[in-house]
């Protein structure tokens, strides 16, 4: 299992050990061609205004929209892959919504179909202002949608790479096995 | 309940900056040139570190109209700095809001021996160190990111470079010790013996680190990026240099392909002048700002 994990900046470095710990080979994503033969792919925690520019730069925002593997976005992940920006995720979502770095906070959160809580990490977080009808909702935090999934897209606005949690990335890897079994 | 303020939540917005660049900046319209180039967060500052040098006199914590006109012109964090020991401009940049306060030698010392208590705020600090030792202890007080320190407003890479390879390298000394060997190492460096045991183990600072002064080129921050560092903070080199915007885009473009000399080699090219810099080696003792900080 090949997973790409956006690396034209923000936190890498997390999610590689994690899908490492998981059993996945990863590779860093700085252009194009480095997207071929991927099963998967991470648009990791970062500044997407510093994301969008690197991107655009080097053609990786097109190269992405006609990726066809199932896809992470974690808080900046989740806001590049967005209505407003790359658009491959029905859902438009304010950015830095909970206020500056001083209410940054973390939070139990509950999975669907799992009694065991999720520490979620909220980073200067975006927050969900509209969703698709085609966009589940798999955790919340009081009351508002923090844990998505539409199709092969899974996206959080919390950081799951930096608990021992390996729950979403597992939901993840769950859906990349299950898309290269249908290839099969 | 919700917990605001706790180390996971400082340390993980310095991990969301990681091979990104931290630029100086005076004034809103800087702040968006540097937003726009793609960098991952501003440093509000009142003069940037070259001004300082040639001015002379106190340098302190910036304006709060200032740091406000700067919040006000961008969506990435905005940080700013204070003077090593001075908790009261720390309270009064948290009551501000910024993103990030910067413990910093750059600003004259407010105290002759006790860094800030940084355990007591909820907004993170990043702090300035020469050596390991220097990290640990700043780390002890509640640092949540580190910055190596090279000599500010110089354009002179030599000190961060020393610096760098200072850290790193006695972070992989340390991986070679048997365990017995670390409490007399904690005492050498001055540093509680459990986040000296804590680096041992992990070959790495247990907060992200960053380098810092006299990074002028796209060179340089690709320097910094291959000897270990997680991003680049530059001060000076943007906003006294002939064209900053392109600069600052270079710089930005050279921290993410740090490792692919074509992309260096080409966005080095058509930069205009570099800031016209001070040798650090020419710089009398008391001139030194890396120096502050115990």
């Amino acid at each position: 299992m090949k997973i790409g994990v956006l690396a034209v900046q923000g936190n890498v470095r997390e999610h590689a050990a994690m899908l490492r710990r998981l059993g996945a080979d990863v590779v860093e994503v700085r252009k194009p061609e480095q997207l071929d033969g991927l099963d998967g792919l991470v648009v990791p925690g970062g500044e997407s205004t510093t994301f969008m520019r690197l991107m655009r730069l080097y053609g990786l925002d097109e190269a992405l929209r006609s990726f066809a593997g199932p896809v992470l976005g974690t808080c900046a992940g989740m806001i590049v892959l967005d209505r407003e920006h790359l658009g491959m995720i029905d859902l438009e979502v304010d950015r830095n919504a909970y206020g500056r770095q001083v209410a940054s906070f973390e939070a139990d959160l509950r999975l669907r179909g799992d009694d065991e809580p999720l520490r979620g990490v909220f980073i200067r977080a975006p927050r969900v202002r509209e969703a698709g009808p085609d966009v589940e909702v798999l955790a919340e935090h009081e009351g508002e949608p923090v844990l998505l999934r539409q199709g092969r897209f899974l996206v959080a606005s919390f950081h799951p790479e930096l608990t021992e949690d390996t729950r979403v990335h597992e939901l993840f890897l769950d859906a990349v096995r299950e898309a290269i079994s249908v290839r099969a | 309940m919700p917990e605001i303020g706790t180390m996971r939540v400082k340390s993980g917005l310095a991990e969301m900056l990681k091979g990104g660049v931290i630029m100086d900046v005076t004034d809103a319209e800087q702040a968006r040139i540097a937003e726009d180039a793609g960098a991952v967060s501003v440093m509000a500052l009142e003069r940037v570190p070259a001004d300082i040098r040639r001015d002379g006199g106190v340098a302190r914590m910036a304006d709060p109209d200032k740091i406000r006109e700067i919040q006000e012109a961008v969506t990435i964090p905005v940080m700013a700095k204070a003077r090593i020991g001075h908790f009261v401009e720390a309270q009064i940049l948290e009551a501000l809001e910024v993103d990030y306060i910067d413990e910093s030698e750059v600003l004259t010392p407010a105290d002759t021996a006790h860094h800030i208590d940084k355990w007591k705020f909820t907004v993170p600090f990043v702090c300035g160190c020469t050596n390991l030792g220097e990290a640990l202890r700043r780390i002890a007080e509640g640092a949540a990111m580190i910055r190596t320190k090279g000599e500010a407003g110089t354009g002179d890479i030599v000190n961060a470079v020393t610096h760098m390879r200072a850290v790193f390298g006695h972070i992989r000394k340390l991986q070679t010790l048997r365990e017995e060997e670390l409490y007399a190492e904690a005492k050498e460096l001055r540093a509680p013996f459990e986040l000296v045991k804590w680096v041992a183990e992990n070959g790495k600072l247990p907060v992200v680190t960053f380098t810092a002064g006299g990074i002028a080129t796209p060179a340089d921050a690709a320097l910094c990026m291959q000897l270990g560092a997680d991003g680049v903070f530059v001060g000076s080199g943007i906003f006294k240099s002939s064209d900053p915007s392109t600069r600052a885009k270079a710089i930005v473009e050279a921290t993410t392909h740090f490792e692919d000399a074509h992309v260096l080699a080409r966005v080095s090219q058509g930069l205009g002048d570099a800031m016209a810099g001070l040798s650090a080696a020419d710089l009398r003792p008391e001139e030194l700002l890396e120096t502050r900080g115990w």
